[in-house]
């Protein structure tokens, strides 16, 4: 009852500053089922920049380096340079150069967020295929390509939401902009 | 057809100048009577133009029984050039995007086989059967749904435009682009979805204590995810399971996907399968990496939602000739505003020196395309052609300078500028800069990829 009192509440405060012609919530019949545990568990496989979600699992760059050249090579480029596929690694130029190059070493702000987008979008024609000591290692290989880790430190659950990326505060909200 | 007939006449008719360079009163169209140019790309036919041969009392087409039925409608074979243009990643082909034509289209609502498409990994082949949405996350009761039980739920229909974020990013290039308007501007379209309120399936969920956002989840083979303040969820998005009447295109998201009017298109996600309520975003690699906007400082802006306020005209437009020269021409055009209506639109016919406010097509809708139509009589000098739109919140579309100065020119995302069209003594139409917004420096021009 207490969670529907505070939800109510909640819901006057969030639709305050909506336009919705006729902003009152339409009643749903109900039809929802109970979600089975087993799909939330086997759907939901978000890994947060806090690295929530982290499966068990290890892999390091000197791993990683024969599965990238196996899996992402031939979009991505030798030394993830790019080609078809993104430029990951090797930017020349920084953010506030005129030609600035946006890659994993210089502009993204998370590195758990590289075992996520691997891991559920990669490889594009195979995506989902990778294990995760497999997702560990590739990710391991690509920080390593940025000059971010060792080429022997390994990656977990553990250790990779504790690497620093070089952009981590290189963002702005937008919403707080004038 | 008679136009041109009596051209000459009705142009000798007392007519009211708006503003510079032969801008008449948006109402002039509306008194009647008044036979306009046409302004056609450059490979398009005019019969009328290359005459009659000889009085045709029952052309063919009279003289023999007409097509049988068909059950589902294709446009004329005539019109088979009004199609989308792809630009697919040179490897991986199911990745990339296609514009909507929209320079060879009329009114607002986009036919569904010409809405803009922006995919990840291409377009998925599921069963609508097997699919489910799951609801889960800071909820009291985590739930699934089959498409057959959303299609029970009352259902809302809204008009509202979906833009890619990425829509016009040619505009941050050195040069000028070259396309034509629709295959410049068209990762945009309208459309009426019809479906679920997503706030009355977040109710029924029970959301709990500290729930800040939604991690939306597609299910492509890009397994899509971005995450959505609640705010909006709770607003005025939607779960559509149709679109224009039918259902869902599989190309936008067939059997179910997210709207959220009026914000970029990246966050309204296809295929929808999974919302999960959260304290926190995901940071996912489609919000921090792609799909934000790098300025001069090196920071780049992060959630950027709302698509601000554009208008383009689309005829006359790069890549037409305006054929009945010099004379009387009718400029149409769109504008739209993530924020709400569209107040007004200003057009120039002398590179914005002076405007005159155009006509809007009631009904005017927020969020929605919005079309607007001015007449103009071309004297047959050069002319450069400008639109300006003001939505219900005072914002007024900046001119690329504006842009570029605030932005620098490596955002890549959310660009709305002013947009020009160069008239030449010829009537041939084409897309420049303004003479104060030329970048004479030794740069590549931008590279707009789709990876």
């Amino acid at each position: 009852m207490m969670t529907i009192r505070i939800w109510a509440i909640t819901l006057l405060w969030t639709l305050a500053g909506t336009e919705v012609p006729g902003a009152e919530i339409p009643e749903g019949p109900g039809l929802g089922r109970p979600a089975p545990a087993a799909y939330i568990a086997a759907w939901d496989t978000d890994v947060m920049a806090d690295g929530a979600g982290l499966p068990p699992g290890a892999g390091t760059a000197e791993a990683g380096t024969r599965i990238y050249a196996q899996q992402c090579l031939s979009c991505h480029g030798e030394d993830g340079l790019g080609d078809s596929g993104d430029q990951l690694a090797g930017a020349q130029h920084k953010l506030t150069d005129e030609w600035p190059e946006k890659t994993i070493g210089t502009f993204w702000p998370y590195a758990p967020t590289l075992f996520d987008f691997i891991r559920r979008s990669m490889p594009m024609r195979t995506p989902g295929s990778l294990g995760d000591d497999d997702t560990y290692a590739v990710t391991a290989y690509l920080l390593y390509l940025n000059g971010i880790i060792g080429f022997k430190d390994e990656m977990n659950a553990v250790s990779l939401p504790k690497v620093r990326m070089p952009n981590r505060d290189g963002f702005i909200d937008a919403r707080e902009l004038p | 057809m008679a136009r041109g007939d009596n051209r000459d006449k009705q142009l000798s008719a007392p007519t009211e100048f708006a503003a510079g360079n032969g801008l008449l009163d948006r109402r002039l169209f509306l008194q009647g009577g008044m036979a306009i140019g046409s302004a056609m790309l450059l490979s398009g036919t005019d019969a009328a133009a290359a005459g009659e041969t000889a009085i045709d009392p029952r052309p063919k087409w009279m003289r023999e029984p007409g097509a049988e039925f068909r059950p589902y409608g294709f446009p004329s074979l005539h019109e088979d050039e009004v199609v989308r243009f792809a630009s697919p990643n040179r490897v991986m082909r199911n990745n990339g995007a296609s514009w909507t034509p929209l320079h060879l289209l009329e009114g607002t609502i986009t036919p569904n086989g010409l809405h803009f498409e922006r995919h990840h990994n291409g377009v998925p082949s599921l069963d609508p059967e097997q699919h489910r949405l799951l609801i889960h996350g800071l909820v009291a009761r985590p739930l699934e749904f089959f498409m057959s039980d959303l299609l029970r739920y009352p259902l809302r229909s809204q008009i509202c435009f979906l833009e890619c974020g990425g829509n016009s990013n040619a505009g941050w290039n050195r040069i000028p682009s070259t396309a034509e308007a629709g295959y410049f501007h068209g990762l945009a379209s309208c459309s009426e979805w019809t479906g679920v309120p997503l706030a009355t399936l977040l109710h029924e969920a029970q959301p709990g204590e500290g729930v800040r956002w939604l991690i939306a989840e597609g299910a492509d083979a890009f397994a899509m995810h971005v995450s959505i303040p609640l705010e909006k969820a709770m607003g005025d998005a939607m779960l559509a399971l149709y679109q224009n009447g039918e259902r869902l295109r599989p190309e936008n998201g067939y059997p179910l996907r997210l709207i959220l009017p009026g914000w970029e298109g990246v966050l309204n996600v296809k295929w929808l399968r999974r919302l999960e309520l959260s304290d926190r975003p995901a940071m996912a690699r489609n919000e921090t990496a792609r799909y934000t906007e790098l300025l001069p400082s090196g920071k780049a802006r992060i959630f950027s939602f709302v698509m601000e306020a554009k208008s383009l005209i689309t005829s006359p437009s790069s890549g037409m000739v305006l054929r009945q020269r010099p004379g009387l021409y009718q400029i149409t055009g769109l504008a739209w505003s993530g924020r709400g209506r569209i107040r007004q639109v200003d057009v120039s016919a002398d590179s914005g020196k002076t405007w005159a406010p155009a006509e809007l097509q009631e009904p005017v809708l927020p969020k929605s395309f919005t079309r607007f139509r001015i007449p103009w009589r071309w004297s047959g000098a050069p002319a450069v052609l400008k639109s300006r739109a003001v939505d219900e919140t005072g914002y007024v579309q900046p001119e690329r300078k504006v842009l570029l100065a605030e932005r620098g020119r490596h955002g890549f995302y959310h660009y709305n500028a002013i947009v020009n069209w160069a008239v030449d003594e010829q009537g041939s139409v084409s897309h420049v800069y303004d003479d104060d917004d030329q970048d004479l420096g030794d740069h590549p021009p931008v590279d707009a990829g789709w990876d």
